[in-house]
């Protein structure tokens, strides 16, 4: 399997990067970690005329915190925001996610970046990026613009990003500490992607939810932030009732595809059981 | 002929600088096995499941069937020609895939060698599920990875061992 011809380009800015997608147009794809990219490319599903690696670009990368936002370049890699102790204090359900992103090889060169641009109902990090609020920039040739994951995507591999646009960072609003979380992530096999996952995170006071976010991974073109199933949850104190009804209000969201991972209906249901183990972990794990 | 221009690609391999100019759509395995005439790496499913291409670059175990040569360049690549220690003699790890019978039909083994030697470089001491998180991204269809786990464990007991901490460096 090899990929169609390109030209490779390795600018080492952002405004270079930019200028070469502004002259090519369609024709040009950036490349950060390049573990969705360069399959498509193999299958010749992508044949880009123009490859911008991303690699050459020192601050595309990094985890920084800054007055309740934690914003991470779009080249870290998966294995750095395992290893980050910024995260591991603030954001554990990154950590969490990405150890179930992949194998530990492709962990060392995929991004999140690559991970949430791509567009790919498949990924995992779209889902949680959708749970947590997150915030992506997108720099053009007219500079930055601010687009809420939860409005992010479109379709299957159609996003807000356009062709001369790079995804550049993540800005996360960092939950109160004491918060609880978690990402449920049923596969066939290490490495596989969901059958269904669901992201949770949640604040309790006194054994009553305060505030609740759930999102849900590959059960639909694209990752669904479970809007009525979250809000369903916030006030509740997670009893059988409510959360069979939020469970249910999620499952009505989701129009999975029946593939080799299982029917639409079993996938659905799927999401619904991921929905409720997260919930429950979450909840083991918030401060009172 | 294509009218795209090849492009220079300078690494270092087990220690020894190279260039060659290669298309940019050059995979990293094929710039390996072709190039430079390094057939340890193989080429298994070429779709980034099964590992047997995988080399250490940097520090970090990479499948070089997924990435482009370009990308590697300037970067220290080890392939399974490096493992060996500087005599001649086999590494902890190969010795322990020997002792241990960590490979049969073989085809995984130089992938699975170089993922469990950046792995113990990074984590010395792994337990059993470590190491079996560890070489995830590695398949084998022969051993049902028992003995793999023990060649991986037998290695870390010999590099742990303060006597022969020296050797294995």
């Amino acid at each position: 399997m090899i990929p169609g011809e390109f030209t490779y380009h390795r600018p080492s800015s952002v405004a270079e990067a930019v200028a070469i997608l502004v002259s090519h147009g369609d024709e040009a794809r950036p490349l950060s970690g390049g573990h969705s990219l360069i399959p498509m490319m193999k299958l010749r599903m992508a044949a880009p005329e123009h490859l911008v690696d991303l690699g050459g670009i020192a601050d595309l990368k990094g985890i920084s915190e800054d007055g309740g936002t934690i914003t991470i370049g779009c080249m870290t890699t998966q294995h750095e925001l395992i290893g980050s102790d910024l995260l591991a204090d603030k954001l554990p359900i990154v950590r969490e996610t990405s150890l179930l992103i992949a194998d530990p090889q492709i962990r060392y060169m995929g991004t999140l970046g690559g991970n949430v641009a791509n567009g790919d109902p498949g990924n995992d990090m779209p889902g949680l990026m959708q749970c947590l609020n997150a915030t992506y920039v997108l720099t053009g040739p007219d500079g930055d613009r601010d687009v809420a994951a939860r409005d992010f995507y479109e379709a299957a591999y159609f996003t807000a990003l356009a062709p001369e646009e790079i995804l550049t960072a993540v800005k996360i609003p960092v939950p109160p500490a004491g918060h609880g979380y978690a990402y449920e992530k049923l596969k066939r096999k290490v490495g596989d992607y969901a059958t269904a996952a669901a992201a949770v995170v949640l604040t309790m006071n006194g054994g009553t939810v305060s505030s609740c976010s759930v999102a849900l991974t590959n059960v639909a073109d694209t990752p669904l932030y479970a809007a009525d199933a979250s809000t369903i949850l916030t006030g509740s104190t997670l009893d059988d009732a409510t959360v069979k009804n939020a469970v249910a209000a999620a499952e009505a969201i989701t129009d999975p595809a029946s593939d080799g991972r299982g029917p639409a209906e079993y996938r659905t249901k799927m999401a619904g059981i991921m929905m409720q183990r997260a919930l429950a972990r979450a909840a083991e794990r918030a401060s009172a | 002929m294509s009218d795209i221009e090849q492009i220079p690609v300078t690494v270092t391999v087990n220690g020894k600088k190279v260039q060659r100019f290669v298309e940019p759509r050059t995979l990293l395995i094929h710039f390996l096995r072709e190039e430079l005439n390094l057939t340890g790496p193989h080429i298994g499913c070429e779709t980034s499941h099964c590992g047997a291409c995988t080399i250490e670059m940097d520090g970090m175990s990479v499948k070089s069937c997924t990435m482009f040569a370009a990308q590697a360049n300037g970067a220290e690549l080890t392939t399974i020609e490096g493992m060996a220690n500087p005599d001649g003699t086999l590494s902890a790890l190969q010795e322990g895939f020997r002792q241990m019978h960590g490979l049969q039909c073989g085809y995984c083994t130089p992938g699975m060698i170089t993922r469990a030697h950046t792995l113990l470089k990074e984590n010395p001491n792994p337990t059993e599920e470590e190491i079996r998180m560890g070489i995830a991204g590695n398949l084998c269809r022969c051993t049902g990875y028992q003995n793999i786990v023990k060649a991986i464990q037998y290695a870390a007991d010999q590099l742990n061992q303060p006597e022969t901490q020296e050797a294995a460096e």
